[in-house]
C-alpha cells in the first residue's frame, strides 16, 4: 500500500497512480469487450422472438404439466444405460488418465518430450465436447452405448490426467529422498514415497469425474449415442410435452443420486 | 525394554482400508456384478463396428490435410460468434451470480433468500448446458442469443455455488473485525468478504470462460448458436477436412485460453 | 569406518558450499557437526550418501570408494548407511509398521516391496526396534496421526533396521521441543553404543552437541575450523565458529541440567 511522500507529508494511496491507471483502463477494456460482444450477438438475434419468449415459456410450461407419469416405464432402459456410460466410460479413461498422468508430471516423467507429447494429448481430449467426440464415433462404430461410452471415455481422459498430475507434481518431496536415502530404487521410490501420496486424490479424481459424466451422458443421445438423451430428443421432436417434463425430473433424479453418491465416497475416502 | 521380550511376531499384515469384511466382500462382488451386468447388456452390433473400423480410419485420413480454405468465411464466423458468445455469457452470468451467490451463503442470508437462491442454483446445475440451450431455442428463437442465455444460466449454476461456498468458508474473525468497527451492510461486504473471496473467483471466472468457450462450440448442435451447427453438417455430409479445421481450431483456442488464463491469474494474484 | 578426502561441493549458483573437508571417522564414533546456518553441515551429510554430488574429493565408506558407483551399487552402499531426518520424512500416509519396513527397500526386490513380503526376520526386527523405542501401541497407526517426537522415533526404527554402519543424522530436533529433543539424542546415543554404530550428527544447538557426542566438529563457511572433544569447546573456539555471542551462558547451563537429565517418559 503505497504512501507519497508531499511538502504536508506522508499522504497514503491504496495504489500507486500507475496501478490505479492500469485497474481504471482494465475495466475500460472489459467494458469495451462485454459492449461488442453483446453487438454481435444482438445482431444475430430475432428480437421479436425474444418480446415473444414469455409468451412461449407460459404456452409451453403449461403443455408439460402435469409430467406424463406412464411414460416412465419407458425409461428405466435408458437411465440404466445413460449410467453405464457414465460408469464404463470413467473407469476406462482412469485406467488410461493416470499413467499418462504420471508421464505428464515433471517429476515422474521419464524425459522431457514424452511430457510434451502427454500434455497435448490432455489438453487435445480435453479441450472437445463429448458430445462433438460422440457424434464422430457415431459415424465410426455406429449408434448406440458404445459410441457414447467411448466418447466420455476419450473426454475424460483429459480432465482426469489433469487433475492427477497436478497433483502428482505438489507432493512432499522430502518422503521420497527419504525412500531413496534407504536404498530404494526408482520403482520402489514410486511405490512408497508417491503412490501413497498420490492415491486418495486419484479415487477422489474418479468419483468426481464419474459425476460430471453423468449429467454428459444424459445428452449424448441427442447424437445418438445412446441413453436417455434419445428419449428427449425424440419427444421435443414430436412435442410430447408432458413426457418430457417426466424425462426432465427422471434426469434430475439421477443427477441428485450421482451428486450425493460423489459427495459421500469423496467424504470417505479424505 | 524387558529381556523377556525375545518373542516377537514374525508376520504383519497391512489393515484393511474397509475395516468390516463384510462390507468389503459386499463392495467387490457388488462391483463386479455391476460391471458384468453393465457390459452384457451393452448393445453392441459388431458387425456394424467391424464395417465402422476402416469408415473411421477413412475419415481419420481426411483430417490430414484441414480444410482452411473456408469459401464463405462461414466457418470463421461461426467460431468467433462461439468466441463471443462466450465472452458474453460469462460476463453476464458472473454478474447476475453475484446476488444469487450472496443470497445462498447461509451465513449472509434470512432462510427464505437462501432456500430460494440455492433452489435456483441446483436447477441451473444439474441440467447439462445443452439441455438448457435446447429449451432457450424454443423460447428465444435459434441463434446466438438462446446461446448466451443457456450458458449464462449454467455460470449462474457454477459461479453462484462457488461464490456462496467461499463466502460460508471464510474467516469468521476477519468479518467480526469489520462489524465491530460499525460499518454498514456494503461496507462489509466490500472489506470483509470481497478480499476474502475475489482472487479464488476471479480465477473461477476464467475457468468458467474455458467452460464456456468449449460448450458454446456444442450447443450449436441444437441450434443455439456458435460453430456447433456448421461441425454437425460438416459430419453430416462427410466433409471431415471441414470437421477437422473446426476440431482443430477448437483445440488451439482452449490452448491459448488455458495459458493467457494462466497468466492472468498469476497477475491478479 | 568413513573417510572423506578434499570433499569440496560448488553448487551452480556458484555458492561454495564445502570447501576441501577431510574428515576421518572411525567405527563406534558419534560425531556431532556444528555450524552455523550455510555452514554446508547439511550438504556435506548429504553428500556422504549422494544425495547431493561432491564436486571434488572422494568418499570411502569402510573400503569401498562412493563416488564412482553406478545405481545399483549405489543402493547397496545406501543401505549401509542409515539416515534420519529434520522433519522425519515418513511417508505420511503409510502405517508405522510399513515405514520401519521400509528401510529394508534396499534389501527386498519390487515386487516384495509392492505386496509388503518381507522376510521374517525384517518383521521381527522391525517389532523389536518398535518396542525398544517404546511404539508397540502405534504400529498400524498412519505416520500422521503421531507426534513430532513419535515420529522421530519411527524415523530411528526405519534407519536401524537396514542394519547400517554408519548412521546420518540431519537435525534430528530442529522440529522438536527442548524435552523431547533431549530423549531423542539420548536415544540415539544409546542405540549407537549398543549397537557399535559409527554416527554423524548435525546439530545446532551446542548443548546437545556437548552432551551427547564424543567428537565434535565445527564447520563454518565449508571449512573445518575445529576437531575435538566436546570439553575442548570454549567460549573463544564457539565466538570462532559462530561469531560473537554470549557463549558462557550456554555452556554452563550444561552443567546444571545434568540432573535433570535421567527423568521423564519418552515423549
Amino acid at each position: 500500500m503505497p504512501t507519497i511522500e508531499t511538502t504536508q507529508g506522508p499522504l497514503w494511496r491504496r495504489r500507486t497512480p500507475l496501478k490505479q491507471w492500469l485497474i481504471w483502463g482494465g475495466w475500460l477494456v472489459g467494458l469495451c469487450i462485454a459492449v461488442y460482444a453483446w453487438q454481435l450477438i444482438s445482431e444475430k438475434t430475432i428480437w421479436m422472438f425474444v418480446w415473444d419468449a414469455p409468451r412461449q415459456m407460459s404456452d409451453i410450461g403449461e403443455r408439460m404439466i402435469p409430467p406424463d407419469w406412464s411414460y416412465m416405464p419407458k425409461l428405466w432402459r435408458p437411465v440404466w444405460d445413460t449410467l453405464n456410460i457414465a460408469t464404463i466410460g470413467t473407469a476406462i479413461a482412469m485406467c488410461l488418465a493416470v499413467p499418462i498422468a504420471f508421464l505428464a508430471a515433471h517429476n515422474t516423467t521419464p524425459h522431457k518430450s514424452v511430457r510434451a507429447v502427454m500434455l497435448f494429448i490432455i489438453v487435445a481430449t480435453r479441450s472437445v465436447n463429448s458430445l462433438i467426440w460422440a457424434l464422430l464415433l457415431v459415424v465410426i462404430v455406429g449408434p448406440g452405448v458404445l459410441a457414447g461410452t467411448i466418447a466420455i471415455g476419450i473426454r475424460s481422459i483429459g480432465g482426469c490426467a489433469k487433475l492427477i498430475y497436478e497433483s502428482i507434481e505438489e507432493i512432499d518431496p522430502k518422503q521420497v529422498e527419504a525412500i531413496k536415502a534407504t536404498g530404494g530404487s526408482r520403482a520402489q521410490q514410486m511405490v512408497y514415497g508417491i503412490l501413497p501420496q498420490v492415491l486418495p486424490t486419484i479415487a477422489g479424481v474418479g468419483v468426481f469425474r464419474w459425476d460430471i459424466n453423468v449429467r454428459g451422458s444424459t445428452i449424448l443421445g441427442i447424437v445418438g449415442a445412446g441413453g436417455i438423451g434419445i428419449q428427449l430428443s425424440a419427444s421435443i421432436n414430436v412435442l410430447a410435452w408432458t413426457q418430457v417434463t417426466t424425462i426432465l425430473i427422471v434426469i434430475l433424479g439421477t443427477v441428485f443420486l450421482s451428486e450425493y453418491i460423489s459427495a459421500k465416497v469423496r467424504g470417505a475416502i479424505i | 525394554m524387558s529381556e523377556a521380550s525375545l518373542n516377537y511376531a514374525q508376520t504383519w499384515k497391512k489393515p484393511h482400508f474397509i475395516k468390516s469384511s463384510l462390507l468389503r466382500y459386499l463392495i467387490y462382488v457388488g462391483t463386479v456384478t455391476y460391471f458384468f451386468l453393465a457390459i452384457y447388456t451393452m448393445d453392441v452390433n459388431w458387425t456394424r463396428v467391424a464395417e465402422g473400423i476402416p469408415r473411421g480410419a477413412d475419415m481419420i485420413s481426411k483430417f490430414f490435410p484441414p480444410d482452411l480454405s473456408d469459401s464463405r468465411g462461414v466457418i470463421l464466423d461461426g467460431i468467433l460468434e462461439s468466441i463471443w458468445m462466450a465472452v458474453i455469457s460469462t460476463i453476464g452470468g458472473v454478474l447476475l451470480s453475484i446476488p444469487i451467490g450472496l443470497g445462498a451463503a447461509r451465513n449472509l442470508a434470512p432462510t427464505w433468500v437462501y432456500l430460494f437462491c440455492r433452489s435456483i442454483i441446483a436447477v441451473s446445475r444439474t441440467f447439462p448446458e445443452v439441455i438448457l440451450a435446447i429449451f432457450a431455442v424454443k423460447f428465444f428463437g435459434f441463434g446466438p442469443f438462446a446461446g448466451f442465455i443457456a450458458l449464462a444460466i449454467g455460470t449462474i449454476g457454477f459461479w453462484a455455488k462457488l461464490l456462496a461456498e467461499d463466502i460460508e468458508n471464510m474467516s469468521k474473525s476477519q468479518a467480526e473485525a469489520v462489524r465491530a468497527t460499525g460499518a454498514t451492510w456494503l461496507q462489509w461486504i466490500n472489506y470483509a468478504i470481497q478480499p476474502q473471496v475475489l482472487p479464488r473467483m476471479i480465477g473461477l471466472s476464467l475457468y468458467r470462460l474455458d467452460i464456456n468457450f468449449r460448450e458454446s462450440a456444442v450447443v450449436g448442435i441444437v441450434g443455439a448458436g456458435g460453430i456447433g451447427a456448421h461441425l454437425l453438417t460438416s459430419v453430416q455430409r462427410y466433409e471431415y477436412a471441414t470437421t477437422a479445421t473446426i476440431l482443430f481450431s477448437i483445440i488451439a483456442i482452449v490452448i491459448t485460453l488455458e495459458y493467457s488464463s494462466g497468466y492472468l491469474r498469476k497477475w491478479v494474484q | 569406518m568413513l573417510r572423506l578426502e578434499n570433499l569440496s561441493k560448488r553448487y551452480k549458483t556458484g555458492d561454495l558450499a564445502l570447501n576441501n573437508v577431510t574428515l576421518e571417522i572411525p567405527d563406534g564414533q558419534l560425531v556431532a557437526l556444528i555450524g552455523p546456518s550455510g555452514a554446508g553441515k547439511s550438504t556435506l551429510i548429504r553428500c556422504v550418501n549422494r544425495l547431493v554430488d561432491a564436486t571434488t574429493g572422494t568418499i570411502h565408506l569402510g573400503e569401498r570408494e562412493i563416488n564412482g558407483l553406478s545405481n545399483r551399487d549405489l543402493r547397496r552402499a545406501r543401505r549401509r548407511m542409515g539416515m534420519i531426518f529434520q522433519e522425519y520424512a515418513l511417508v505420511e500416509r503409510l502405517t508405522v509398521m510399513e515405514n520401519v519396513l521400509s528401510g529394508r527397500l534396499g534389501y527386498v526386490n519390487f515386487w516384495q516391496s509392492l505386496f509388503r513380503k518381507y522376510p521374517k526376520e525384517n518383521v521381527r526386527e522391525a517389532y523389536r526396534l518398535l518396542d525398544r523405542v517404546d511404539l508397540m501401541h502405534m504400529v498400524d497407526k498412519r505416520a500422521d496421526e503421531l507426534s513430532g517426537g513419535q515420529r522421530q522415533r519411527v524415523g530411528i526404527c526405519r534407519a536401524l533396521i537396514q542394519d547400517p554402519e554408519l548412521l546420518l543424522v540431519d537435525e534430528p530436533t530442529a522440529s522438536l521441543d527442548p524435552k523431547t529433543s533431549r530423549q531423542i539424542m539420548r536415544l540415539i546415543r544409546e542405540l549407537c553404543e549398543e549397537r557399535g554404530l559409527a554416527a554423524i550428527i548435525n546439530i545446532h544447538d551446542v548443548a546437545l552437541a556437548q552432551m551427547f557426542s564424543e567428537r565434535v566438529v565445527g564447520l563454518k563457511l565449508g571449512e573445518i575450523v575445529y576437531d575435538g572433544t566436546p570439553g575442548g569447546l570454549t567460549p573463544e573456539v564457539l565466538t570462532e565458529i559462530y561469531g560473537e555471542e554470549d557463549w558462557e551462558k550456554t555452556i554452563e547451563k550444561v552443567e546444571d541440567d545434568d540432573d535433570v537429565l535421567d527423568e521423564g517418559e519418552m515423549a
